[in-house]
């Protein structure tokens, strides 16, 4: 018989191992979704400041979408966003429809 | 050489604190613990100890920094009574389920309502599920060595759990008693260097400490904790040992005192248990054979070793300084599931006393044995759960 399963845990449930958040995938707990419509993004970063978790994708100062591994749908940068002539870049969006 | 001093329970407490040098200490007064914490934070202020001492608004907020100083790599103290260890409620629970070796002198005194400040073990009692081990001391004396082979228990790299070492308010903390203090080297090569494990400043292998643990492995959480829990004893034993030999004093998980051939027992925790041993001496001038049984590590409770030394008693009074209402006494409760699996079980009561400070008085422990020699007698249990020593 091999040792329990139990008695290879860490004592007091510490995480020894550093950064391995990125394996938990909390997108699935997703309701509703942002979806990106570049037409109307003026790359304020706004959503990306804003984004409680780092699931907004920038590269060279621009917006270039969602990472949808990790995001939760909290809709902040929705809500954020200024726009452009008064038409939202970023809207949420049911899953599922 | 050790020294004899007169000193109160409190002050031994503090000298004790003071000989192991602990890293940090995260403290708030309260009535009758103050004077214990008091003494200590003069130490720091007299730069007698190295500790850094943490100032709270809170006994919750005294436990969180107890926590996340014993979390970084610290040997960590605190001290607390009544309301204050009540406020503490969640943190203890954290503290042992982390694993934190964090040692706390508890000066047990009374819960509110009504408010008063005197001994009795209802804080205690109500941390008894907490995860915390408790080891509850008679005098002043204990208290010290307690405290002091607290340290090495709560360490031990197979144990690194949280310690309670219970004295009663007032009538230990504040009486003056004799003492024999070790030297401070002796201390300190007792507890020896503090060996941290996983210490959150060991910046180079972050970790995280208090996840959130789901239905999928809270339950082997708990199964390990219980584990652990189940080697305490052998490591009381071995620290205790190892005590006697620089201090000549040896303690045990429970003290027996003229238990062997008793018939009559009394169970009973802490400073009573001084003044039974008086009444059980004069019980034996008399040819009765009285004896007593004072638990001395109460969590992990040791049920296998206290069935043991009850099993030639005839009938046993439990006395519990607490009130479980509704329902027999905390300490009741653990002697009769102890007694249980015996072949002839004695015959067992519970007496609820000297709440609120209450005096237990030779007539109370003398009023008891006669209890308990009438069932003898009579082969009959009248009431199983009593208070005595209430003013009628």
């Amino acid at each position: 018989m091999s040792e329990p399963f139990w008695k290879r845990l860490t004592p007091g449930s510490v995480i020894l191992e550093a950064g391995n958040a990125v394996e938990f995938k909390t997108g699935s707990w997703r309701a509703f979704r942002p979806v990106w419509k570049e037409e109307n993004c003026i790359h304020c970063l706004f959503c990306w400041m804003f984004c409680p978790d780092m699931s907004v994708i920038v590269e060279d100062g621009k917006m270039k979408g969602f990472n949808y591994d990790y995001c939760k749908g909290c809709g902040i940068c929705a809500l954020e966003c200024p726009g452009k002539k008064g038409k939202k870049a970023i809207e949420m969006q049911e899953e599922g429809k | 050489m050790a020294r004899v001093v007169a000193v109160t329970g409190n002050e031994a407490g503090a000298e004790a604190l003071r000989q192991v040098n602990p890293d940090v200490c995260a403290a708030y007064p309260i009535t009758p613990q103050t004077d214990m914490m008091q003494r200590f934070a003069g130490f720091v202020s007299n730069g007698q100890v190295d500790t850094e001492m943490i100032l709270v608004e809170s006994e919750h907020s005294a436990m969180s920094a107890c926590i996340g100083a014993a979390a970084g790599g610290g040997r960590v103290i605190t001290a607390t009574s009544s309301q204050g260890l009540a406020l503490m409620w969640e943190m203890l629970f954290i503290a042992a389920g982390d694993r934190l070796p964090i040692v706390m002198p508890v000066v047990n005194r009374a819960l509110s309502a009504p408010l008063n400040i005197h001994g009795d073990h209802s804080d205690a009692m109500g941390a008894r599920d907490s995860g915390w081990i408790q080891l509850w001391s008679e005098n002043a004396q204990e208290a010290y060595d307690n405290i002091i082979q607290a340290f090495r228990i709560a360490e031990h790299m197979d144990i690194r759990l949280p310690v309670m070492v219970c004295l009663d308010g007032f009538i230990i903390s504040h009486s003056i008693e004799r003492v024999e203090y070790l030297d401070d080297e002796v201390v300190r090569e007792f507890v020896g260097e503090y060996r941290p494990m996983n210490p959150l400043l060991d910046v180079d292998n972050p970790k995280s400490y208090g996840p959130l643990i789901l239905p999928d492995l809270y339950h082997e959480y708990k199964r390990a904790q219980h584990e652990v829990m189940g080697r305490v004893k052998g490591v009381v034993l071995e620290v205790a040992s190892e005590f006697e030999k620089i201090s000549g004093r040896r303690y045990g998980l429970f003290e027996s005192y003229r238990l062997e051939d008793a018939d009559l027992v009394m169970v009973i925790l802490n400073s009573a248990a001084g003044t039974a041993k008086d009444v059980i001496d004069h019980y034996r001038d008399r040819g009765i054979k009285a004896g007593l049984l004072k638990p001395r590590l109460f969590r992990p409770f040791p049920y296998e070793e206290v069935a043991e030394a009850l099993r030639n008693a005839k009938a046993v009074a439990v006395l519990d300084r607490a009130d479980s209402f509704g329902a027999y006494g905390p300490l009741f409760v653990e002697i009769t599931s102890a007694t249980l699996h015996l072949d002839k079980r004695p015959f067992l009561i519970n007496k609820i006393y000297g709440l609120g400070g209450r005096d237990f008085l030779p007539e109370h422990a003398g009023q008891v044995l006669e209890e308990l020699k009438e069932i003898v007698e009579t082969g009959r249990v009248k009431t199983i759960k009593e208070y005595i020593g209430v003013r009628e």
